[in-house]
């Protein structure tokens, strides 16, 4: 056990100075037999092993890294398709050939995307039947009905994806209409291919185990287990997100990238489109994740414990902070976007932003409030205990729904603020539409902030069912309602100022990258909180789990896998997009020698390349 | 002197000084963790305010490369300049070597108050009707066994709750029995402190093995009078009627 994970800080560095090369790569090679013998060894026992292990590396970490990387690169293949079919839409209503170049563009990636996932589901389907062979066995005697169907789904989905990319071209003008029902159908198989195997995880914590009837009745009782739907509804909305930022982390890279003024315009809207799809899923999220916790809570009171007030409840005020930098990363995008592509605008965006700024913070800063502080000895002796008597109040669920309700409320309002920017409502109706807007925004405000006081003088399932949901239900409804009159308000708007593309500065670039990784981090860290809630069962209350990592890691442990998978996960994304966009390299080439559509443009913008001579970048 | 720069110095200087000397005025002084995360907070939205627009940019930020980069300076700016580059790496690590340096101090906390209850104790509820008879039955009880330490008012300010560190909960406060259900107050006063799990240790709790002078049926009344008397509800999955 001591041994275990020590490779992830050392590594080879001692031994390098003075192992001859050659030896290193024996003892590379022979590093790679250990597993192999290990194996071999329990080959002739192979029906009563119900462990095996990979020394040195242990079978826990092998399969927590390949899971995650498995997970994250089904997130993007499944989250990718939504917003592409979503943007090759919205192109075909608009007739805007922007769109449907941004969804191709995708599209592209997903097919090496697909592979590279199909290909880590299979390396932890093989670890899982050669570490794990109880519970694998255990798990296909429960779910082997749902095998076949995953089978099915996953057949169907490749066929599809192969029309949907082969075909883009081929369907174009009056075939369009079949090529977005491709789409709609790849979604439609994408979706099936996350509920299947997620009944399966979800059966590992809430397990609803049925002795009678068929296999398929069997197997149909346990995939409907209490947290099926809120992880599969939350997932679904958290891959949304996750594609998303990821398209704006890829727009920001090539942004930095790019030579010449087309370039940087395509991909400075690319950014913006990308950052709006991660915001847009980001806001129901919290809403899908109080609900997933809810139903834990109710499944089991030591469960929802273990996470919420337990050893695991470290996570959520590092999950605060994770979240609490994607929503200031996208509304920082969300105010760059109005100073730098609206000319002009500064003067007057500059105290609303700052007031919304303000308001960020203050949440933030009771969303990453501890129930107990962390306080040295000397310091809980003044404060009475970890719990302080004034500030201990943030550290309940009640400040932390308000909390989060507001911040998805400003950052509607900066989404809101950015559309309204550079044009004049001409509408008669527009100043009082305005007013009411104004008021209600006032109202919702208010009643959210009174609902969550309020919430610590009644009892809890009054709070958790009724001041809760609206608290949510408050916050919806100002989406509902400004999006559709906002809508209707720009309709009949006059632009006083053309919004420009390719003028964002070049932090633009990095705050959408930086989104994407506190994404992935935040998957990470969740994925980690929702496995380690069975603690020490393979599946909860049914399976123990016997082996010698039945142990809940330190969380500092924890964390430096989540960062590993995280790191891993961005090569490989930049691995496929580099891989994707080998043919655009090959295109430029051909082109090279053609003169440039502007002057000055040779140089990247990360290089400190400027949208034409004269102008500054910062 | 007016700026960027210089007004969020100011609005830095502020939220600390208001943190670390004001706020302790009406209330319990705030541990360093905690100062540090808020100040964290308000630098990185006057990182983000400062560096918004172009002009913002050069207002924030220029001054400190123009500062940093020794352009044009002479006299007492060079060696405000100089003052700088040797004193903040000299401060970095003086820092370091506070933070690494071995000290007989304890180390900060981080105690798990809420473990999670053994699975024999979940799902449990109080087989004792919500009735005034119990309900007085358990508020003497406490009085007895428990108000020593929890307080008569039920706010964990008892003759004897000075003695312990932790103290005793305040069961007045929202954030305590108000979060959790009945089942997981009875494991907690028939186990005591010495019956709480391993997770998250090392337990500091005074709290004693009550199974051995009360009977279930004392406890369970006692949890119907603590939440009586703290004016909380436990938290159940069934609204009452």
């Amino acid at each position: 056990m001591k041994s275990q994970g020590q490779w992830l800080c050392k590594g080879f560095s001692d031994s390098s100075r003075w192992i001859p090369s050659f030896m290193k790569w024996s003892a590379f090679l022979a590093l790679l037999l250990f597993p192999v013998m290990a194996w071999a060894g329990g080959a002739t026992q192979a029906m009563s092993v119900e462990y095996r292990d990979i020394p040195g590396i242990g079978s826990r970490n092998i399969v927590w890294v390949v899971a995650q990387q498995h997970l994250l690169l089904a997130g993007f293949v499944l989250g990718v398709p939504i917003f592409a079919w979503v943007c090759e839409l919205v192109g075909w209503k608009t007739k805007e050939a922007r769109y449907d170049k941004l969804a191709k563009e995708f599209t592209k990636l997903l097919t090496s995307a697909y592979a590279t996932t199909a290909l880590f589901g299979g390396i932890l389907l093989f670890l899982l039947i050669g570490l794990y062979p109880k519970l694998m066995a255990y798990l296909t005697d429960m779910f082997f009905p749902s095998f076949l169907v995953y089978c099915l789904l996953f057949l169907a989905e490749t066929a599809t994806l192969y029309m949907y990319w082969y075909g883009w071209d081929y369907m174009q003008g009056n075939k369009k209409a079949f090529h977005l029902f491709l789409g709609f159908l790849l979604n439609l198989f994408a979706i099936g291919i996350m509920i299947v195997p997620n009944s399966w995880a979800t059966f590992q914590a809430s397990p609803v185990v049925v002795a009678d009837g068929t296999a398929w009745e069997r197997a149909w009782a346990a995939m409907q287990n209490p947290t099926w739907w809120p992880v599969n509804i939350h997932r679904l909305i958290a891959n949304v997100v996750l594609g998303g930022f990821i398209v704006g982390a890829y727009a920001g890279v090539r942004y930095l990238l790019a030579v010449s003024r087309e370039e940087r315009e395509h991909y400075d809207w690319m950014g913006y489109v990308g950052n709006f799809i991660g915001v847009f899923g980001m806001l129901p999220l919290p809403f899908a994740g109080y609900w997933l916790m809810r139903e834990i809570y109710q499944y089991n009171q030591q469960m929802g414990i273990t996470l919420m007030g337990g050893f695991l409840a470290w996570l959520f005020i590092l999950q605060a902070m994770l979240i609490g930098v994607l929503f200031l990363g996208a509304n920082y995008y969300f105010w760059m976007g109005i100073t730098h592509r609206i000319p002009g605008s500064e003067g007057q965006y500059r105290k609303p932003v700052m007031a919304m700024l303000i308001v960020l913070l203050l949440c933030l800063g009771v969303w990453m409030t501890p129930h107990s502080l962390v306080a040295s000895l000397e310091e809980a002796r003044k404060m009475g205990g970890t719990h302080h008597p004034l500030l201990g109040v943030f550290g309940v669920m009640s400040a932390k729904m308000t909390v989060s309700n507001l911040m998805i409320l400003v950052t509607f309002m900066s989404f809101i603020m950015y559309w309204r920017a550079g044009k004049v409502e001409t509408a008669g109706w527009a100043k009082a539409a305005k007013a009411i807007m104004g008021a209600l925004l006032v109202l919702a405000g208010i009643a959210v902030v009174v609902l969550g006081v309020w919430g610590y003088f009644v009892p809890a399932i009054i709070r958790i069912n009724y001041f809760s949901v609206a608290q949510v239900l408050i916050v919806l409804f100002i989406m509902i309602t400004f999006t559709p009159l906002t809508a209707l308000l720009m309709k009949s708007a006059k632009t006083t100022t053309e919004m420009v593309w390719g003028k964002m500065p070049i932090r633009a670039g990095y705050s959408l990258v930086l989104n994407a990784v506190m994404v992935i981090l935040l998957m990470s860290l969740m994925g980690y909180a929702r496995s380690s809630s069975r603690v020490h069962w393979h599946i909860y209350g049914v399976m123990r789990d016997t082996s010698e990592y039945a142990y809940s890691p330190a969380l500092g442990y924890a964390a430096a896998f989540m960062s590993l998978n995280t790191f891993v996960f961005c090569l490989l994304v930049a691995f496929i997009f580099w891989v994707a966009t080998l043919g655009d390299k090959a295109k430029a080439k051909a082109n090279e020698g053609k003169p440039l559509d502007i002057a000055g443009h040779a140089a990247p913008a990360m290089a400190g390349g400027s949208p034409a001579a004269g102008e500054k970048l910062e | 002197m007016k700026g960027p720069i210089f007004n969020g110095a100011i609005i830095l200087v502020g939220v600390f000084v208001f943190l670390k000397f004001l706020l302790p005025l009406f209330t319990a002084p705030l541990p360093a963790s905690l100062i540090y995360l808020y100040v964290a907070l308000a630098l990185s939205g006057i990182m983000i305010f400062g560096t918004m627009s172009a002009s913002s940019l050069e207002a924030f930020m220029g001054p400190i490369y123009r500062f940093l980069s020794g352009k044009g300076q002479s006299g007492v700016g060079q060696m405000a300049r100089l003052a700088v580059l040797v004193l903040f790496p000299l401060l970095v690590g003086w820092q370091t070597y506070t933070k690494l340096a071995p000290s007989d101090l304890p180390p900060a906390e981080n105690r798990t108050i809420h473990p999670a209850p053994p699975g024999e104790f979940v799902g449990l509820s109080n087989p004792y009707p919500k009735v005034p008879e119990n309900i007085m039955m358990g508020k003497g009880l406490y009085a007895a066994y428990c108000s020593p330490c929890h307080g008569a008012n039920f706010d964990g300010k008892g003759p004897a709750a000075p003695g312990f560190n932790p103290p005793p909960a305040n069961f007045s406060d929202p954030g305590t029995i108000a979060q959790l259900q009945e089942s997981y107050l009875f494991w907690r006063i028939k186990k005591g402190g010495v019956g709480l799990p391993v997770e998250g240790m090392p337990w500091k709790s005074a709290m004693p093995r009550w199974e051995e002078e009360l009977s279930d049926e004392f406890i369970w009344k006692i949890i119907m009078g603590e939440y009586d008397g703290a004016h909380q509800s436990p938290r159940t999955w069934e609204e009452e009627e």
